[in-house]
């Protein structure tokens, strides 16, 4: 079931440029996460070997290998952000949701992003799929 | 009917615009979904359009809209009211630019079919004197690179090969640079007009925009543009009526600033890791498929439709040759008026720092900016006499890359912005080759002695020969343009990192 589920969510990228890394955003966006059985299947439908595409699931920061939390909230930590306070604002966040960076929290995930193109309103977050500029503890407390 | 504007750029909606835009149709007002105008600062930035005039106000927030409708400012100008700025366009941080890549960005919805004059033109004319054309204009890539384009442009067209390809660049991963994000999500069609043009000039039927899994609305905007564009013929077989056949496709990148290394995209693209490749060959001989490929920064690409607007004379003549015609700069980090400064060549640093960006956003004083993203250089205040320009820059060490700036205030620490940079190097390296993929490592771990005070001669000798490493042996620029910030942050800012040395 599993297997032919996700097979439909791959095989319309077969014969796309780069289809591959369509067939895996997709995958992401359907299950959240690329599971370990869907890599020989995304092998077989690209002609390739599991090890080429769990090569390239790692090195991609798009493609994760675990289930999502519940909010994953991303933290720009590149320069224009830090000239703002993203230092200070990962650590309150750290403090706020008991998690590290990059670690998985009980409910939340802080992940390290480097620029999401808010660079003169920052620091920059994106909470789940929401973009937030100008971003401080206070904003998230409030859910908008 | 009283119309208003309300941004659906990224910062607009990182500040609540969408929320805005509801309260203002819930008012009674035809909402139109504007691109930004690159005011920042002032995002989400209305415009309310009555018979006669079109005043916007700003920032705004859900709270002050409120207030705003409740004061009547669909039916009358609140010239009062602290908000309000009258006409943008006769803000001084607009009325001063030169916007020839951005000059439609803002007014209108992004999705507007615009007049396809240029294309027209340009399709009109033989693909030789196209890039004659090119080549007059002195047009050099805004990726980051600075390569004159005249000359991949001939490459391209003068190799024989079953087919060629365009491949635009949008994987704009450098902090502090916005400029492709805002044209994606402000005008998408300058983009695609610059890629039809460059397509018939070189003689490539297909294009692809390689564009950063960071920017959703962009993907978004640029995708119903595309079906626009196809309608309207302006892509697709016989563009616009002439005999030319071009398609023009999106890809989303996986998030790897990699990436945006050309030939890294070029395997990105062809669905492998994003490893670069040993150049030569270079891309405008054997690129994507082994194909001749023209890869373009999205901002070089939609430079095109002005230059044969205008004539390759009369844009050259902008600028300071042979840096030509007009950078679109982003002005970011710690700074009171952000955004995006589409000039000539030629402005000076303090014009960007203190003339459009008013200083630090905290009040305190100027430290340093970091000019051209993570891989660029830090600059003191004492260099803010520089006028930007390729060969100013490349005089003080420095590079425009792809127009970033990023101020600092003084309570930033060098040492651990260098630190940064080789941090960054390691956790972008793509692995390929070893001065980039250890010597990033090492630089952090050194570089982290000097931040705790624990490091001796020793470790200043061996930034210094790890940076020589990379600088002379990496296979691309990451590893090689790393040193960069470290260097002149070591340079110019001793004190941040040798009061650290214990004796």
């Amino acid at each position: 079931m599993i297997e032919d589920d996700a097979r439909t969510h791959i095989l319309p990228h077969q014969h796309k440029l780069g289809g591959v890394i369509h067939a895996l955003h997709d995958l992401m966006r359907v299950y959240g996460y690329i599971h370990e059985e869907h890599l020989p299947i995304v092998a077989d439908v690209f002609n390739n070997s599991v090890a080429e595409v769990r090569g390239l699931v790692s090195f991609y920061e798009d493609f994760k290998t675990h289930i999502p939390a519940h909010t994953t909230i991303r933290v720009c930590q590149a320069e224009a952000c830090q000239a703002v306070g993203s230092r200070q604002l990962t650590k309150e966040l750290e403090t706020f949701y008991r998690t590290e960076l990059g670690h998985r929290g009980k409910d939340v995930e802080l992940e390290a992003v480097y620029c999401l193109g808010l660079c003169a309103s920052g620091p920059a977050i994106q909470f789940n799929d929401r973009l937030i500029a100008k971003a401080s503890i206070e904003k998230l407390r409030v859910p908008g | 009917m009283t119309i208003a504007y309300v941004p659906l750029d990224s910062v607009a909606v990182a500040m609540e615009a969408n929320t805005v835009a509801a309260q203002l149709a819930e008012a009674g007002a035809t909402v139109i979904r504007n691109g930004s105008r690159g005011l920042a600062w002032l995002e989400p930035l209305i415009e309310v359009q009555d018979e006669k005039d079109r005043v916007a106000y700003g920032p705004v927030t859900p709270e002050t809209v409120a207030e705003l409708i409740s004061d009547g400012v669909l039916h009358h100008q609140l010239i009062r009211h602290p908000l309000y700025i009258g006409s943008i366009e006769n803000h001084d941080f607009l009325r001063s630019q030169h916007r020839l890549v951005f000059d439609r960005v803002g007014y209108d919805s992004p999705v507007d079919f615009p007049d396809p004059t240029d294309t027209l033109n340009a399709l009109a004319m033989s693909p030789d004197a196209l890039i004659d054309m090119i080549e007059t204009s002195g047009l050099r890539g805004r990726g980051g690179a600075g390569f004159p384009a005249h000359i991949k442009w001939r490459t391209v067209r003068g190799t024989e090969a079953p087919a060629k390809y365009l491949v635009c660049n949008a994987d704009e991963g450098d902090s502090g640079t916005f400029a492709d994000r805002l044209l994606l999500e402000g005008d998408p069609f300058r983009l695609i007009e610059g890629m039809v043009i460059a397509g018939y000039a070189t003689g490539a039927k297909l294009g692809i925009v390689y564009l950063r899994s960071e920017y959703p609305i962009a993907k978004t905007i640029f995708l119903q543009a595309l079906e626009i564009a196809r309608a309207r013929n302006l892509i697709g077989r016989n563009v616009l009526g002439s005999d030319f056949d071009f398609d023009l496709e999106l890809f989303v990148g996986a998030g790897a600033y990699i990436c945006g290394e050309e030939t890294s995209l070029l395997e990105s693209l062809e669905g492998r890791r994003g490893q670069i490749r040993v150049k030569p060959p270079v891309p405008a001989i054997s690129g994507l498929l082994s194909m001749p490929t023209l890869v373009h920064n999205v901002i070089s690409f939609a430079s095109v439709p002005a230059i044969v607007r205008l004539g390759g004379d009369a844009y050259r003549d902008l600028g300071v040759a042979p840096s030509s015609g007009t950078m679109s700069f982003q002005l970011a980090g710690n700074v009171k008026r952000g955004g995006l400064i589409e000039v000539p060549f030629g402005i000076t640093l303090r014009e960007m720092v203190e003339g459009y960006g008013q200083g630090t956003l905290s009040g305190r004083p100027f430290k340093t900016l970091q000019i051209g993203g993570p891989l660029g250089a830090y600059l003191s205040h004492q260099e803010l006499d520089t006028p930007l320009t390729y060969e100013a820059m490349t005089d003080i060490g420095a590079g425009i890359g792809h127009g970033g700036l990023v101020i600092f205030d003084d309570t930033v620490d060098l040492a651990e912005q260098a630190r940064y940079a080789f941090e960054f190097c390691e956790l972008e390296s793509c692995g390929k080759c070893t001065p980039c993929r250890i010597g990033s490592v090492r630089g952090k771990e050194t570089m982290e002695q000097i931040i705790g005070g624990r490091a001796t001669d020793r470790e200043f000798n061996m930034i210094d020969d790890l940076c020589e490493v990379m600088d002379r042996t990496s296979l691309c620029q990451m590893g090689g343009m790393t040193p960069i910030p470290v260097r002149s942050a070591m340079e110019r800012f001793q004190q941040d990192f040798r009061h650290r040395t214990k004796p």
